[in-house]
């Protein structure tokens, strides 16, 4: 392999897990002196209530603990190492000045119980971002309490089945397309609905006709992605619209995709009653390496009145909170979502305004277009139109020499590149779904396409090479299955003698 | 705006001839015509860096909301002091910009430290798994109700009084849809949960029994009798915890009979930040492993039998089962989790200790001195938070009080109607015996007032 790639070999330190360092004794704090009378537990608490012991926690000075926490950061691949071309998860990069801004002390320190009166920035900005996002996506109110996607179908659900409750009928099953994150499926379920799947037709996107056949007076609800996993736009979501409403039915879309449509089109405009949006893909806050993230969701009038509680009013120049509503589902977390990522997103919104925000969904679609187009000579490409966000290419042509998707995804990091989503969307056998955001650069992706490239010439020359990568990284490839069948999910103190 | 989209103009030409486009603005015609915006998005002019910073610092500041003031909330939400170790770690774009660790061999780092996290969770709440985290306190609770209903196939849970309103509410919400009943059980006069009440109430119905550790008011809760109330009818017992400093001192509700024990882990080196994000746990025994909700990390080992951790048991999970999955969780709160790591391992086995005898120390002080002011509402064993009875009503006293710079408790009329004027306070390390003494000169001078 020629040393033309970002993946190099550095040095890479070893550390033990935290329970194994550290002595008796050693301190990584420092307390303010008490400045009343000591109380001890055994004075004035019942005796069986107390703890002998507080076992297998570490004992470390500050030192140890800094070093312990960067060395295991030097394992990870962040946006900020590389280009992360995750499917569906719109890696983009994570503006710094937007972490600041969520640190500063007026935020941070704010108890979520404070009075009103004394919370009003907090509010302000709770309310404008919800007015930001109505005008991106067309709805006419968002609740911003969802911790995260999952959470905001939940609650997105949970408002049309109340709706539907008092129109007569919470009806019995929901129609999710064979494309779906496994997300819609789990929270229609955890609503108490029957999930029936849809498929897509062979153009990869949802057929009116398909919908108008399982639709009937006990469907509440098709949850569909536009854009959907593949990358590609529902261009009849109107017509689909029609027919389940017709029917009386309700259409939740997963705003996952978003990134794909800013300034460019609307989802409200589309007949969709139900839109989240996530906050840790379109609008630029970090994952965390798995959340926090925040899940807003988007509803048409109709079923603003099913909201959770509290929803932010305006009166005045005063903001406030409004928990008389009475029709409301209720409460889906405590408080009111995740602020902290709230800031970001607003701070983002602020940074790039109506223009850079289309930019951004431009930028983003040219980029995936760009590596399609240039990818289909290695790769097989099952769905061969013009894409939006991201693309799904397929292990078939590899497959023939015992290469499959995980082979190439971890081959892939020894070229220095977080692998893309594998194995999703189920409708593709082997999918490799790229989306690059617009965060990349023209170089990064021709160094990606020729990454690609040479490891498709390899597939073909030396599959071993595929089939035990990836060789640069801390760790060789990790035995998963052991991993089930014996689960070891923690770390255990030696027993006493 | 555009310092974050590195291609520039110069950069398309090469790109779009490739794709077939003429202009960057044609990409649209990719979406059907009908359907395309015609106009711009109807939002403010971008601001420039520096005009964004001198924005949100001006919002942050708005209405005093960062002025420097004592405050007796908690509630749920803990003040602690958060060591500057903390954030320098969380700040490791490494960490933050990186997705869910799908892919291990490149997220050793995150899979580690989500290892060592489980494993001091279950440390704490003497369980013997813990999973990877849960979106906060009140949907763990929520989560380990509905887990009860998986495991146990009973239709009806039962949830103390003195349980976390919102806890309480969100539990709600998420079991209404299923069908599963609730009911609440009474607290004492001493303000633990009333136990009585609670072994007339459980029967071959009930999935669950949840109790709050110590609970909304404060108050120790007997867990080993509430343990062998519910195992006594074949329920489980879910411990749920919003203070979790205090299981430093109190003991680890599992070595009591809890079969799952869930929390809110914010104290635990997490901002307040208006209430989110914070960070759920969720602990539970080895045998209720396959009916657990949430990402678990697992050790294994690599072709070369070096130690390593991936994402373990997931067949449980969305992604795979989709609607037989045990949760629809997918994003969690992992950098939150990584706080509480971080947090503990700088305080270790000793601060934990040290800080949790402080707050007890600081918390029998104020309520001994406010006490003399107004009166305690119940007489039960106490951590670090307890009910005060005032004089007058708290809608008049507590803006008084905020005048003289202090943010007083919280009125629980909200959440109790039975109790107009009673507010729950909080005292924690950030407290000091001064403040507390300026506290009760006020509330005496205000009550006198009152009388």
């Amino acid at each position: 392999m020629k040393e033309n790639w970002p993946g190099a070999c550095g040095l890479v330190l070893d550390e033990p897990l935290i329970f194994e360092k550290g002595a008796k004794g050693r301190k990584g704090y420092s307390l303010p002196r008490l400045d009343v009378e000591e109380v001890k537990p055994e004075n004035i608490w019942p005796r069986k209530l107390i703890r002998q012991e507080l076992d297998g926690f570490p004992e470390m000075s500050e030192v140890e603990v800094v070093r312990h926490f960067t060395r295991l950061s030097q394992w990870n691949y962040g946006v900020d190492s590389g280009f992360y071309p995750l499917g569906s998860c719109t890696m983009k990069y994570n503006p710094k000045v937007n972490e600041d801004l969520a640190r500063l002390p007026g935020f941070t320190r704010a108890h979520p119980y404070l009075p009103e009166e004394m919370s009003q920035g907090a509010l302000r900005l709770m309310y404008e971002l919800e007015n930001f996002l109505c005008q991106i996506s067309g709805m006419d109110r968002v609740t911003l309490q969802p911790a995260a996607g999952a959470q905001g179908e939940l609650t997105g659900m949970l408002m049309i089945r109340a709706c539907l409750s008092d129109r007569g009928n919470p009806r019995k099953k929901v129609l999710v397309p064979d494309t779906a994150h496994g997300t819609n499926p789990a929270s229609s379920s955890l609503c108490g609905y029957q999930v029936v799947q849809v498929k897509s037709n062979e153009r990869g996107v949802l057929f009116p006709k398909t919908i108008e056949e399982k639709m009937d007076e006990e469907v509440a609800a098709l949850m569909i992605t536009n854009p959907n996993t593949l990358g590609l736009f529902e261009e009849h979501i109107c017509q689909i619209a029609e027919v389940v409403h017709r029917k009386g039915g309700q259409i939740y879309c997963d705003g996952a995709n978003l990134n794909a449509l800013m300034g460019l089109t609307r989802v409200g405009d589309m007949g969709v009653d139900v839109l989240h949006f996530n906050l840790h893909k379109t609008f630029s806050t970090p994952h965390g390496g798995g959340g926090p993230g925040a899940g807003p969701v988007g509803v048409k009038a109709h079923l603003a009145d099913y909201l959770p509680v509290p929803i932010i009013n305006e009166e005045g120049e005063r903001f406030y909170f409004d928990y008389d509503r009475s029709k409301s589902i209720g409460k889906i977390k405590s408080f009111y979502g995740n602020f902290g990522i709230m800031v970001r997103a607003y701070a983002y919104i602020l940074s790039m305004g109506a223009e850079g925000l289309k930019r951004a969904s431009l930028a983003a679609l040219l980029n995936a277009n760009y590596l399609r187009v240039k990818l289909k000579d290695f790769y097989h490409l099952p769905y061969d139109f013009p894409c939006l966000h991201e693309c799904v290419f397929s292990d078939r042509l590899q497959s023939q020499y015992g290469v499959t998707a995980l082979d190439i995804a971890k081959r892939l990091m020894d070229y220095g590149f977080h692998p893309p989503t594998i194995y999703f969307p189920l409708v593709v056998h082997g999918a490799l779904m790229i989306e690059p955001t617009e965060s990349e650069s023209r170089e990064t992706l021709d160094q990606f396409i020729a990454a690609m490239a040479q490891i498709a010439g390899e597939a073909r020359t030396e599959p071993g090479l595929l089939q035990n990568a990836p060789h640069k990284t801390k760790v060789s490839r990790l035995d998963e299955v052991l991993a089930n069948r014996k689960p070891r999910l923690r770390w255990k103190p030696e027993k006493k003698g | 705006m555009m310092r974050y989209i590195p291609n520039a103009e110069g950069d398309w030409g090469e790109m779009l001839r490739a794709i077939g486009f003429e202009r960057l603005e044609d990409l649209i015609n990719i979406l059907p015509e009908p359907l395309r915006l015609k106009e711009a998005l109807d939002l403010p002019l971008p601001l420039s860096e520096m005009e964004l910073i001198q924005h949100l610092h001006a919002l942050s500041e708005e209405k005093s909301q960062g002025r420097r003031m004592v405050s007796f909330l908690g509630a749920g939400a803990y003040d602690h002091f958060i060591p500057a170790v903390v954030d320098h770690v969380l700040r490791r774009s490494e960490f933050y910009t990186a997705y869910t660790p799908y892919q291990p061999e490149v997220s050793q780092g995150t899979l580690q430290a989500i290892f060592e996290y489980q494993t001091l969770i279950c440390q704490l709440t003497g369980m013997e798994v813990a999973n990877a985290s849960v979106y906060d306190g009140a949907s763990a609770v929520a989560e380990g109700v509905l887990m009860a209903h998986r495991l146990k196939g009973r239709g009806k849970s039962l949830l103390a009084r003195a349980v976390h309103p919102e806890s309480r509410i969100v539990t709600r919400t998420h079991t209404r849809p299923l069908g599963l009943e609730l009911k609440e059980i009474a607290y004492t006069k001493e303000g633990a949960t009333d136990l009585k009440a609670l072994g007339a109430a459980v029967d071959e119905e009930t999935a669950a029994v949840v109790l709050q550790q110590p609970n909304f008011f404060g108050c120790l809760e007997d867990l080993e009798q509430a343990a062998e109330i519910a195992h006594s009818r074949g329920s489980l017992l879910i411990v749920a915890v919003t203070e979790p400093l205090s299981l430093t001192l109190l003991q680890a509700p599992g070595l009591l009979g809890a079969d799952i024990v869930v929390g809110e882990g914010q104290s635990f080196g997490n901002a307040l930040n208006f209430g989110g994000p914070y960070v759920g746990f969720f602990a539970s025994k080895e045998s209720f492993l396959r009916a657990m909700p949430g990402r678990l990390v697992g050790e294994t080992v690599d072709r070369q039998g070096r130690r390593g951790f991936v994402l373990a048991v997931s067949t449980r999970e969305q992604h795979i089962r989709r609607e037989k999955a045990t949760s629809n969780i997918c994003t969690n709160q992992a950098l939150c989790a990584l706080a509480v790591l971080v947090y503990l391992a700088s305080m270790g086995k000793e601060g934990l200790k040290e800080l949790a005898r402080i707050n007890l120390s600081k918390s029998e002080y104020a309520k001994k001195k406010l006490g003399s002011a107004a009166r305690l509402r119940f007489s039960g064993a106490t951590f670090n938070e307890f009910v005060l009875t005032l004089e007058g009503d708290p809608q008049l006293i507590l803006p008084a009080l905020r005048q003289r710079g202090i943010i007083g408790g919280l009125p629980m009329k909200r959440f109790y109607p039975e109790m107009g004027r009673e507010i729950l306070i909080c005292v924690t390390e950030m407290v000091s015996r001064e403040d507390i003494d300026k506290f009760t000169e006020i509330l005496g001078t205000l009550s006198r007032g009152a009388r």
